[in-house]
């Protein structure tokens, strides 16, 4: 039990991706414009790599060594080609914001990452585990971006009760491309600051 | 000839694949440390997004559309691009061993470098026709190259230079990034 419990917390705190793991960078520059977006878009991610880790666990004695990598692919495509459809039907607006990076979701390296260093060395539970707790790191570290990037550079954060201001005159900059990758980098920085503090 | 030449431009400078549009940023940060490096990569990319643009594009028109089955584009688009991927490296290794040297082991990587499929899918949603698509895909995988390897020169320079402890590696350099896309900004406005 506890050993599960372990492989569920790396994900949120020692092996939290993107900024422990520098992976999957692209969505996560391009769709934290707002916090919302970033919200979908990893809970989007955290259902694939759910389902992945578990079904490739699963196939993990019968996927021959050789091509396990075109296995994996076709394994994360299908349930990211389910995700498409589901946010299109029930979340269009969602689906629009977020865009080209759904389907892109299949080259995400973090999805396929963990499938090649976890689950085909794991059983179905611990790979459920692992992939649980990596997709909801993956999704508090979009949202925190996203959230930054909203109140700095919108100037205010949008709830579901409306509208919270927090500055009249924002940094336009930070909504923008370039402000996604400096956002990030300091980000990257800062935990980097946490981590030492805390050894 | 203007209308391709626009095309051409916008991919390459405004709407640059790696810095506007935010695709293929994990080789950018995990390629750029060296410039021979940055410069296989670049080559590779040229190399697998043209074709994978190309053929993905008559799979899209000849294969998807007409039976109807537009919904697997994404899983017939990326496993076009893993065999692709797979057949460029097998057709190299015999037919021009010194291209497979020096690309060799990029080639794998670019699998998963969301450039690749990225292109592929704003080929299909800007509807582009088939000299479109081969125009487009070139110029952005020359705005993909292009990019890194600035920022491959660039980066070289950080080993000689003092950088704050906590921003070492890759949190300086995705600054460098945002400093580059800022400059990139410059050339909105243009077409």
């Amino acid at each position: 039990m506890s050993a599960i419990v372990k492989e569920f917390t790396k994900g949120l705190w020692s092996e939290i991706p993107p900024f422990r793991l520098v992976l999957g960078l692209c969505p996560i520059l391009a769709v934290t414009t707002t916090m919302e977006n970033g919200l979908g878009m990893g809970l989007s991610a955290t259902f694939v790599l759910v389902c992945s880790n578990m079904l490739i666990s699963a196939l993990r004695n019968i996927i021959p060594n050789e091509v396990r990598v075109a296995c994996y692919v076709v394994v994360i495509a299908t349930f990211v080609v389910c995700v498409e459809m589901i946010t299109k039907a029930y979340f269009f607006s969602l689906s629009e914001s977020l865009g080209l990076f759904i389907p892109l979701i299949v080259v995400n390296c973090i999805i396929l990452g963990r499938a090649e260093a976890f689950a085909r060395k794991n059983g179905v539970i611990a790979s459920f585990a692992d992939g649980l707790g990596m997709g909801l790191g993956f999704t508090l570290s979009l949202t925190v971006i996203g959230a930054i990037r909203e109140i700095f550079g919108a100037g205010k954060l949008e709830l579901l009760f409306g509208d919270l201001v927090f500055i009249n005159e924002p940094f336009n900059f930070l909504q923008q491309a370039p402000g996604a990758f400096v956002v990030l980098g300091l980000m990257l920085a800062f935990m980097n600051i946490l981590g030492r503090s805390a050894n | 000839m203007e209308h391709y030449f626009e095309l051409i431009i916008a991919a390459i400078f405004i709407n640059n694949i790696l810095l506007a549009k935010f695709l293929g940023n994990c080789p950018f940060l995990g390629v750029s440390k060296k410039m021979d490096t940055a410069i296989g990569m670049s080559a590779a990319v040229v190399f697998v997004l043209t074709l994978a643009g190309t053929i993905t594009w008559v799979v899209n028109r000849y294969l998807l559309v007409p039976y109807d089955v537009e919904y697997i584009q994404t899983l017939a688009f990326i496993l076009v691009i893993a065999t692709l991927v797979q057949f460029v490296e097998l057709f190299l290794r015999k037919a021009i061993p010194v291209l497979y040297k020096s690309l060799g082991i990029f080639l794998p990587l670019i699998t998963t470098n969301c450039a690749v499929l990225g292109a592929a899918i704003i080929n299909i949603q800007e509807d582009f026709n088939l000299l479109e698509t081969i125009v487009f895909s070139i110029a952005s995988a020359v705005g993909f190259g292009l990019a890194l390897v600035l920022f491959a020169g660039i980066r070289e320079r950080f080993e000689t230079t003092r950088i704050p402890q906590a921003l070492e590696g890759t949190g300086i350099g995705l600054v460098t990034a945002g400093l580059m896309a800022l400059s990139f900004f410059a050339f909105k406005g243009m077409v």
